[in-house]
């Protein structure tokens, strides 16, 4: 009765109006994921709005503002399952005044499935959201080529794009991508082969995701992570140690660090949610390990096998900062960084990002949406790796101490690309 | 640098990996949040957001209570389930009473036959204010509803309850961070991105108990607004309707005068896992009467502070 399958992440990429929200539409119309009362609901407001029989925009556009105004504002979530796998798709907003929006769909994604109108190329925002989704670690892309039709199918028009695709997807060091001509409006080659391009032999939207093992990277050249959330007391006076294994599988009887304090240890129990005691677990699965030495071990510690993250007060970091007042040498702030919580201070500034040439200039101020090389020195030691090893242990995010809003994502190190 | 590309999840199911989520987005909120509660109507999504949260906190028990936000037109297996429920965890029950905000004119009485799922907010609302909550789980999916879809799973409520779904918090990760000022709060959705079948399957899996109303049974209905609705104390028929007997069962679980039945014959979870796998219309669409007032109606009840 059960299958079992393994779920897909993806985040949609790309400018506004070159079709995001209709692909998705698209694909999720013609693997008949929508129930027929979606559907009809789709289709009574398309009549009621005036954009025809079939808005497909409006199966993910579900706010009043976004139908009005016919754009997405924020991250729709939606599901589908094909006897491959489980797709989670964030559809993403492609304004530049809604980039942490973009930011939040993309930083949970597997593969990023990025659509360019054929007709105008990859645009200044295009490339901002390639960086960005670079920056948060998506290795792979689908591409959609989309709006084929209006090209009347131009193979060189195609080409041309996947060029220049190919260009920047190689600068900022994606190592799989797909690029597929579609329409989404007209439905070709994205679950269904079309008929119009006899000159492309390559998978649709759908195949190219179904096969895609592209994933971003969850797992570490470093050892096995645990950051510990929360401390079980066990019958008879014992505890273990619940989070959520990342980084590498880890196993009873490995030997781990408990940090910041340093104590060696050995994992003498681990249990997992599904099976009780077990030997072994994955990154992704919520569990809780007993030790072999008493410690004081608390949530915000982390216990990890080598080799070993970092312990430090201060760190060199990339930022994507959303506050809308600047971000300057300065600024104080707080910082979560996996389970732990610290008053944080910005104490360099290392250059701006120019997202359109991938260089980083000089600066002393990141605005709404810039991405930085930022110096930050920390109230309470933290525990990392780099990001580009451990999507975990090296990401955190920066709080407004006034309004606890979430203000930047920020990335330990400093991508290859930059 | 070598990274490794990889699907670490191939060796991990998906229900496992749901399941892993909740458990870590349960554990981030009540380790962050000063006084959590836990929505439970005694309907599926809330019995396995339960079922999760025991799981989170065992062999300790439930570091929070739960709340049920009564609309004082319940089914009465529901009534009893919940009560069993939180007998059998020794779980912590506060009401919400929507008769009581009726009763101290918090709201008006839309009458003995009117629908009270609007009016739950000013309970619910209430009650976060008078026990001072800064946090309340619940069990709302993202694939219920158009709305729904877009909320984060810690999803911010100003000081009047309400959602803008234009200002939503930025979400990165999986950095949950709950902290919130003085009379805001947070709603907390660890079930995001289960799907209805996720859910069925979870809860075969698993086990978790249900009120007895989400399998098929004979029961007697009238036919209203394309949907079966119970003959009770509530639901009374119309001039023009006739009462039929016939083998339903509830696909969700709200207040009585607004959810209705479905035809089905599947009495065993095997069977409803059959039937979800392959249905045509959706779970709110076939059975909330509620949902089709407009096309944002719930979009319009989040904004005013809805589950």
């Amino acid at each position: 009765m059960q299958r079992t399958t393994d779920i897909l992440r993806l985040a949609t990429i790309g400018s506004v109006d070159d079709g995001k929200s209709t692909l998705i539409g698209r694909l999720l119309v013609d693997t008949r994921q929508l129930f027929d009362d979606q559907l009809d609901a789709v289709v009574n407001a398309s009549e009621r709005r005036g954009v025809g029989d079939l808005d497909l925009s409006f199966v993910t556009d579900g706010l009043r503002a976004e139908r009005e105004q016919g754009i997405t504002i924020d991250v729709a979530y939606r599901y589908a399952s094909t006897p491959q796998r489980k797709f989670i798709i964030a559809d993403c907003p492609g304004h530049v005044q809604y980039t942490r929006n973009m930011a939040t769909g993309a930083s949970t994604a597997d593969l990023a499935l990025v659509v360019v109108d054929v007709a105008h190329g990859l645009k200044e925002q295009t490339r901002r959201h390639l960086c960005i989704a670079a920056l948060l670690g998506v290795r792979g892309l689908v591409v959609a080529v989309n709006k084929m039709d209006a090209v009347h199918w131009s193979p060189a028009a195609f080409q041309s794009v996947v060029d220049e695709v190919e260009t920047v997807a190689g600068e900022l060091g994606f190592d799989a991508i797909t690029c597929v001509p579609t329409s989404a409006l007209l439905g070709d080659n994205v679950v269904d082969a079309s008929d119009h391009t006899p000159w492309y032999s390559g998978p649709t939207v759908l195949a190219a995701l179904e096969s895609s093992d592209a994933g971003a990277w969850t797992n570490s050249t470093n050892g096995p992570r645990l950051p510990i959330q929360w401390v079980l007391r066990q019958p008879g006076g014992g505890r273990t140690y619940a989070g959520m294994v990342n980084g590498d599988t880890l196993h009873e009887g490995d030997v781990v660090t408990l940090l910041p304090a340093g104590i060696e240890t050995t994992i003498t129990a681990l249990n997992t949610l599904h099976n009780g005691p077990d030997v072994q677990a994955g990154a992704g699965l919520s569990i809780d390990v007993a030790l072999a030495d008493e410690t004081d071990a608390g949530r915000g510690d982390l216990l990890a096998c080598a080799p070993l993250p970092r312990v430090t007060r201060e760190i060199t970091a990339t930022v994507c900062w959303f506050g809308e007042r600047p971000l300057t040498t300065g600024s104080r702030l707080r910082l979560k960084h996996t389970t732990r919580v610290t008053p944080a201070r910005i104490v360099g500034l290392d250059g701006v990002v120019d997202v359109a040439t991938l260089t980083v200039e000089d600066g002393d101020e990141l605005r709404t949406n810039d991405i930085g090389l930022v110096q930050l020195q920390t109230a309470d030691p933290l525990v990392v790796d780099d990001y580009r090893d451990n999507r975990v242990t090296g990401s955190f995010v920066l709080i407004d101490e006034v309004t606890n809003a979430t203000v930047a994502a920020g990335m330990v190190g400093r991508a290859a690309f930059l | 640098m070598t990274l490794t590309p990889l699907r670490p999840q191939t060796t991990t199911d998906h229900l496992s990996l749901l399941e892993s989520h909740a458990v870590y987005i349960l554990r981030e909120v009540a380790a962050e949040c000063e006084r959590p509660v836990l929505l439970f109507s005694g309907g599926k999504d809330s019995a396995v957001l339960l079922h999760l949260a025991v799981k989170a906190f065992a062999p300790g028990r439930l570091p929070f209570p739960v709340m049920h936000v009564d609309t004082g037109q319940n089914f009465p297996e529901v009534l009893a389930f919940r009560d069993q429920t939180v007998a059998r965890l020794g779980a912590r029950l506060v009401i919400a009473s929507v008769q009581e905000a009726i009763d101290r004119g918090r709201v008006a009485d839309p009458g003995p036959h009117g629908a009270r799922n609007r009016l739950q907010t000013v309970a619910l609302l209430d009650a976060i204010v008078e026990h001072g909550f800064d946090a309340a789980f619940g069990g709302a999916r993202r694939d219920e509803d158009k709305a729904r879809a877009k909320e984060r799973i810690l999803s911010f409520r100003d000081a009047f309850g309400q959602w803008d779904p234009r200002q939503q918090r930025p979400e990165l990760w999986q950095l949950y961070q709950g902290r919130v000022n003085a009379g805001e709060h947070l709603r907390a959705f660890p079930l995001s991105d289960w799907t209805e079948l996720d859910i069925w399957q979870y809860i075969a899996r698993e086990n978790v108990a249900l009120p007895p109303i989400y399998f098929a049974h004979e029961r007697d209905v009238v036919r209203r607004d394309a949907m079966w609705l119970a003959v009770n104390e509530f639901i009374q028929p119309r001039p023009g309707e006739h009462v039929e007997r016939r083998l339903v069962r509830y696909r969700t679980v709200g207040d009585a005068t607004c959810t209705g039945a479905v035809e089905s014959d599947a009495v065993t979870l095997e069977a409803i896992v059959h039937e979800v796998a392959t249905a045509n219309v959706s779970e709110r669409g076939a059975t909330r009467a509620d949902d089709r007032f407009s096309e944002t109606a719930m979009e319009d009840r989040k904004r005013e502070g809805y589950f």
